[in-house]
């Protein structure tokens, strides 16, 4: 579905269903360079078991209009801005590695627009190698290449990918080289310059779960285990195997643990919800 | 943290798709010889069902197997997506029935393996399908060929028995002009000569039953999504950008960016059309993709030593290899396939039909067959068997006269080649 956010065209897949924003909301954020389809395997089976989905395309990404933000701080002012134009006045936010850092950050300043987090392939301080980020700046295709093979644990899964046929690798390279031009360096920027990751993490009140990837090596699970400590009550599962694109690589371990979130916490999330 | 380096070729041949099997450590792709696959739940079989979650349900949609072999020749060609299907002509008919269908319009290379020309040029017509030929070379002829109504461009990487080696760039570069898709049938260039979709091609295919098997034991064909086309921004393509009543109202580029003609094709084409792999064959053609860059190294090596042997005989009038300077297209060939044009020529005898017929009856290691692409060396003659529906106008528009003989070089020594061929000569040349 389409939306207007302060002005500008923002895609969101609702997951092959109408979006009722009626319905207990999720948003997925995705991380940088990327779009919504990233989520597919988790997004549309959430839609189909009684949520109301959107998965975004950031502002410049995908099919969303727009210059990209700069900063975690004015991706989650977007969101908040978002939820206005949906009709929702909450939401849980499940996002990936620079969209995890927006969930979170809206969490602690926007707390009564959220219900609940999910920070996926995460870590604090998010930060980017100077060779990396020189080559988003000048040298895209290099830099998607780079990240790319950062990002897979592997060559195969169980032992072939549970989506047949798909092979992550390209899949991944081609999405990021799907993006706009300029968009990426923007994204990997905003990631290295944020610095509040530990102090909104002690303002956020609400239920939190962290999915790390015991192979990241982009955002490794240390770090993302560390930024955990600093929510109170957070809970963190670690699947085995993941890179950092653990949807991709194991969709089902990914879902299973959002599935298992959503119901232990439901009762919390109605509350805030609420207004309670 | 260092810069990564890709994994090369010969390493994506053996890995890439395939780990251990993780309940019994099985190191090879085990052959997943089911037809079906058990649910784990009601929820998680209508999961399976509206694609929610990913997995195995039928195994005319996808098998464990068949997803290792579709992965790795998408990994080998730079793709996103593949599948696996019953011979390189059910991956043509799954290619354009995807994205083509009654009142759609086909522009291809009149140089065309035979049964791709005919189901071009006589089945699909019956199905509402038109297709204009053109001259693989003429790249006017490409671009004026194009209608309201078409769909995709097509043609063979070496054509089929000329080997007009495809300027892919150029005619890329025309498809997209027009907002379309270029199919490529990459089966005589295999990744190993030729990755078109880094050249600009969208849609690459192969008859699997040739190099990528390479043992002559299995009929298979894989079709292969580069992921580089925007199927939304052409505006083209409603099968993949609108909802589609066959599938619960999915639009498939909404649920993949980048691969919405794989969901398709197998979304649809596959479970409609069923032409399936047998993972047995899967696993067969697996066992040769193991080692196809040595292989393609041999077969090329091999050719250049027949090539540069029967250049030099009297007995032959002339061959067509596009190493060879004389060869229209060397310096396309130059610059598009470094490693080698391949392992599948042709030559004109000196002489007669009964010329050829003489020089393919006394050769012994060569085996006169249909098919190309085997471990061991081949032999035909095209205008008999394998172009004998067209007519005398069109073999010589597709570069065939009647003392053509065509090669598919294998992995013999090539010693044993070249006796064998100088006894085939000798036989011509008597008379």
């Amino acid at each position: 579905m389409e939306l207007d956010v302060g002005g500008a065209r923002a895609y969101a897949y609702t997951g092959g269903k109408a979006f009722d924003p009626a319905l207990p909301c999720l948003v997925f954020l995705h991380g940088a360079q990327n779009d919504h389809s990233v989520w597919v395997l988790q997004s549309r089976y959430l839609a189909h078991h009684g949520f109301g989905v959107l998965a975004v395309d950031l502002p410049a990404h995908g099919r969303s209009a727009g210059a990209p933000l700069a900063s975690v701080e004015a991706i989650a002012d977007w969101v908040q801005r978002l939820l206005d134009a949906a009709g929702v006045r909450s939401a849980t936010l499940v996002g990936h590695s620079m969209g995890s850092l927006v969930a979170l950050d809206c969490a602690a300043r926007h707390a009564p627009r959220v219900d609940r987090i999910v920070l996926i392939g995460t870590a604090f301080p998010m930060q980017v190698s100077q060779e990396l980020l020189d080559a988003t700046r000048d040298d895209e295709p290099r830099a998607q290449s780079m990240v790319n093979l950062w990002s897979h644990s592997g060559l195969a899964h169980y032992p072939s990918n549970p989506g047949p046929g798909f092979w992550l690798h390209g899949e991944g390279l081609r999405l990021m080289a799907r993006q706009k031009p300029g968009v990426m360096h923007v994204d990997f920027a905003a990631c290295n310059a944020y610095a509040a990751g530990l102090e909104r993490a002690a303002e956020v009140r609400c239920p939190a779960l962290f999915l790390l990837g015991d192979r990241d090596v982009m955002t490794p699970r240390r770090s993302g285990a560390e930024l955990a400590r600093a929510v109170r009550g957070a809970r963190t599962v670690v699947i085995p195997g993941a890179g950092h694109a653990l949807m991709g690589e194991k969709p089902d371990e990914v879902l299973d643990a959002l599935r298992a979130f959503l119901r232990e916490t439901a009762a919390t999330a109605s509350a805030s919800a609420r207004g309670e | 943290m260092a810069a990564p380096k890709p994994p090369g070729f010969a390493t994506l041949s053996l890995h890439a798709g395939a780990r251990p099997d993780p309940v019994t450590g099985a190191r090879a792709t085990p052959i997943y010889f089911t037809t079906s696959f058990v649910f784990r739940d009601t929820d998680h079989a209508a999961a399976l069902f509206n694609m929610e979650r990913a997995g195995h349900v039928y195994s005319r949609i996808s098998n464990p197997t068949n997803a290792v072999l579709e992965e790795r020749v998408a990994a080998l060609e730079d793709g996103v997506a593949a599948l696996a299907v019953a011979s390189g002509q059910a991956a043509l008919h799954l290619g354009l029935s995807t994205i083509a269908g009654a009142g759609s319009h086909v522009v291809a290379s009149r140089a065309l393996y035979g049964g791709s020309h005919n189901l071009l040029a006589y089945t699909l017509p019956r199905f509402g399908i038109e297709t204009t030929f053109v001259d693989p070379r003429d790249l006017d002829a490409w671009r004026a060929a194009i209608r309201p109504n078409t769909r995709c461009l097509f043609a063979e990487t070496l054509g089929n028995p000329g080997l007009d080696v495809l300027d892919v760039p150029s005619v890329a570069a025309i498809a997209h002009e027009a907002r379309l898709p270029l199919m490529v049938d990459s089966t005589f260039t295999t990744p190993y000569l030729m990755q078109p979709f880094t050249l600009g091609a969208d849609l690459v295919f192969h008859s699997a039953t040739k190099f990528l098997g390479g043992h002559g034991v299995a009929i298979g064909g894989v079709l292969v999504d580069g992921g580089r086309f925007d199927w939304e921004a052409s505006g083209r393509f409603p099968e993949l950008t609108e909802p589609y009543a066959g599938f619960h109202g999915m639009d498939f580029q909404e649920e993949s960016t980048v691969a919405a003609f794989s969901l398709r094709a197998r979304r649809e084409g596959l479970r409609d059309f069923g032409a399936c792999m047998s993972p047995a064959t899967a696993f067969q053609i697996l066992q040769g993709i193991e080692t196809l860059p040595m292989r393609m190294e041999r077969h090329v090596a091999n050719t250049r030593r027949i090539v540069e042997y029967l250049v030099r005989h009297r007995a032959v009038a002339s061959v067509s290899y596009p190493e060879l300077e004389s060869h229209p297209d060397h310096a396309l060939a130059q610059r598009l396939l470094p490693r080698g044009c391949g392992a599948v020529f042709s030559f004109n005898l000196e002489g007669d039909r009964a010329a050829g017929r003489r020089f393919i009856e006394s050769l012994s290691v060569f085996s006169h067959l249909a098919n190309v692409g085997d471990a061991r060396s081949l032999v035909i003659h095209p205008a008999s068997t394998t172009h004998f529906r067209m007519d005398a106008a069109a073999l010589r528009a597709a570069g065939i006269a009647e003392g053509t003989v065509r090669l598919s070089i294998g992995l013999e020594d090539p010693d044993d080649l070249i006796e064998d061929l100088a006894r085939g000569l000798r036989a011509a040349e008597k008379g």
